[in-house]
């Protein structure tokens, strides 16, 4: 969390598509192209890989859940210690097991939250290395960052999301590797709003426009100074070479039509 | 005014939850104290604040609870009710829930539930799909059915008073003949009327137009003596005028009511000559086996045989009628329900809506409706004899207000004041 991502936990898009409908971007009518998605995830794979020089560890596929790709919400891993998610929607709680697997045969602490506490994983919960923040109200609980404080001995400030369009944490709060924070600020309620400006001075704050933020372009991968984003985002781009970033564009339409990006579809592993 | 505690817990400053939380309160039209609170001496510490939250109404206290519960904040001590499975039909979990009338909830799977019909002594039965709570009397529980136990995860409401500044508002049982009573029975006319506006409003414009909390039926509770003591023409009126929806009473009120209608008599006097008449004593039996011969109340309305009193009334205005037998009943007429188990049960279904119980010289009957009444129904019961209003309210009916006086000057006091002229 909030050191350099090097080593990321990726699935590769076998089973990927639209098959229910558990957010605003989702349309069971408006189907993923099975071809292009691959293809996309390729490149996404490629950039990261060949362009950023990050390591990736590649889960297996498992037919009838085609959201393993976003491993974002496998659950959250500092430390050697991962908390595996517990998925509101049932359609995505079949994930939860396999999840748990490849950290337990991965050799990480596995530590399971109650049933009950509903949390889902690196895609709500983000921070720089002092603090992090938790997204809650549209997938995880506010109440788990109590748990997940004192697991990890960290300050995690839960913050309000209003809007269904940015249900996850990670799809409006990329912080970077820099110590600026790439986000959306209608995503957040006035006292989220308002907590992000406390801490985060105003010099580190970069907002990402309306247009970009639903091209999502927060949902952003972070590895050094390199950040791989979704295509269609200039000014977002523009402000990250301001910044000294190098930007790379990725084409992920395909799974945006299920509300995700290039954030979502990894996870930063120890 | 309602009061809740509830904690709130983590990193509540820095994030600006707790103000949300208080804010949340203000703005939802709630009042706070910050009981207690504890700030965390480092960044990694988290901060701990226990908050007491006050509002007017317990619909407006779970909507705060609600609202406040998606930001982390937890009903202090709150824990689900235990459930228990009877052990055999008609048998209750030895450490049942013993009910009161007051308004219940019970708490299940963190969620706090309305006792539905409550009523006092009975226990409460918990069914899921969908997940509700319900009274049920120790007779009806089934083997299995999962019973409230102890007193964990059950709270109970004080009552609220009623909107109207009448003499329901005070709750108090004036059981004096030396008090004036002119105008308690003026506010019970005023909310008949106001029942009786809220029925026709249901029945015009729709449930939905009425208002729930005063009720859409009167429930006359009565004793023989009714009869006897000249209140039949007065009762009559009433039921005519659509003033009354629902009577429970026994055997006699109907038996001498009717002997009234055919033989001029009530249990053998002459209720114009004011004197015993010859064989009068055998008029009420011979009523009875008429009655019976013509198959039942309705049908002797019908075929003319009762022509005039409450009975024809309540037939020509079909008002739900609960006759319940006793031991010493002569006949007894066929309408009488002469299972106790069976009657109870009739009673309990002819109670919703109800918004007015007025119970007019009849122990017995009295005190079995007071036991099935939800305390929230305004109740009045009038007696000639101090002793019976005490010892409703002493068998737990605090609600009622007593007005000792003969029944039949009450009714025919009441009747006037909905502008009866007899």
């Amino acid at each position: 969390m909030g050191k350099q991502m090097g080593r990321l936990l990726v699935c590769p898009p076998d089973y990927f598509g639209i098959e229910y409908e558990i957010n605003p971007w989702m349309r069971v009518s408006n189907a993923a192209d099975s071809e292009k998605s691959k293809a996309q995830w390729h490149e996404l794979a490629r950039v990261l890989e060949e362009d950023v020089g990050a390591k990736l560890e590649r889960m297996t596929p498992v037919k009838g859940l085609p959201d393993l790709v976003f491993t974002a919400n496998a659950g959250v891993v500092h430390d050697g210690k991962a908390v595996i998610s517990r998925f509101r929607h049932p359609e995505r709680q079949g994930e939860e097991e396999h999840f748990e697997r490849w950290f337990r045969e991965h050799g990480y602490h596995v530590i399971l939250l109650e049933k009950d506490c509903y949390f889902e994983g690196a895609g709500d919960l983000l921070g720089f290395p002092d603090i992090w923040f938790g997204g809650y109200r549209q997938r995880s609980d506010i109440k788990a960052y109590t748990v997940l404080s004192q697991i990890y001995g960290k300050e995690i400030l839960p913050l309000e999301l209003v809007s269904g369009q940015f249900y996850h944490l990670d799809t409006c709060f990329c912080p970077l590797s820099g110590g600026e924070l790439l986000y959306y600020p209608a995503a957040f309620d006035t006292y989220a709003q308002a907590t992000i400006v406390h801490h985060v001075e105003a010099a580190r704050r970069i907002v990402v426009p309306q247009a970009e933020a639903e091209r999502f372009a927060c949902n952003a991968v972070c590895v050094g100074t390199h950040v791989v984003l979704s295509a269609g985002c200039p000014e977002t781009m523009a402000m990250l070479k301001d910044r000294g970033y190098i930007p790379h564009a990725v084409e992920l339409d395909q799974f945006l039509k299920s509300g995700g990006s290039a954030k979502c579809l990894t996870l930063a592993l120890d | 005014m309602v009061t809740e505690t509830v904690t709130l817990e983590g990193h509540i400053i820095d994030s600006l939850i707790l103000p949300k939380v208080l804010d949340t309160i203000l703005q939802m039209g709630g009042a706070f104290d910050l009981s207690k609170i504890h700030v965390g001496a480092t960044r990694k510490e988290s901060s701990h604040a226990e908050i007491r939250v006050h509002a007017e109404t317990t619909h407006l206290l779970e909507e705060i609870l609600q609202a406040i519960q998606a930001h982390g904040a937890v009903v202090a001590g709150a824990v689900d009710c235990a459930l228990e499975p009877a052990p055999k039909d008609g048998v209750l979990p030895d450490s049942f829930y013993a009910t009161s009338h007051l308004p219940t909830q019970v708490r299940v799977n963190g969620q706090w539930l309305d006792v539905e019909a409550i009523e006092m002594d009975l226990a409460i039965r918990v069914v899921r799909d969908p997940l509700h709570a319900r009274t049920v009397p120790m007779a009806e529980v089934k083997a299995g059915d999962m019973i409230v136990t102890g007193r964990q995860g059950v709270r109970v409401f004080p009552l609220e008073r009623p909107k109207e500044r009448d003499v329901f508002a005070f709750m108090e049982a004036h059981v004096s003949s030396e008090r004036p009573h002119r105008h308690v029975i003026a506010d019970v006319a005023h909310r008949m009327r106001m029942i009786r506006d809220n029925r026709q409003k249901a029945l015009n414009e729709g449930e939905a137009a009425c208002d729930p909390e005063l009720g859409t039926k009167v429930l006359i509770v009565g004793g023989p003596a009714i009869v006897h003591a000249g209140g039949r023409e007065a009762l009559s009126w009433l039921i005519d005028s659509g003033f009354i929806h629902v009577l429970f009473c026994g055997n006699a009120l109907p038996a001498h009511d009717m002997e009234a209608s055919i033989f001029g008599t009530s249990l053998g006097y002459g209720l114009c000559a004011g004197h015993a008449v010859p064989h009068g004593h055998e008029h009420h039996l011979r009523t009875i086996n008429r009655v019976r011969a013509a198959g039942g109340i309705k049908q002797a309305v019908e075929s003319g045989l009762i022509k005039d009193g409450i009975m024809a009334s309540c037939i020509r205005k079909n008002i739900d009628m609960v006759l319940a037998g006793s031991i010493r009943d002569d006949g007894p007429l066929p309408d009488v329900i002469t299972d106790t188990l069976q009657a109870q049960a009739a009673m309990r279904a002819a109670l919703p809506g109800v918004g007015l119980a007025i119970m007019v010289a009849t122990t017995l009957h009295a005190i079995a409706t007071g036991n099935c009444l939800p305390a929230k129904v305004p109740t009045v019961c009038v007696d000639i004899n101090p002793a019976v209003p005490t010892k409703l309210s002493d068998r737990g009916s605090f609600q009622a207000v007593g007005l000792v006086m003969d029944s039949s000057s009450f009714l025919r006091e009441l009747a006037q004041e909905l502008s009866w002229h007899g």
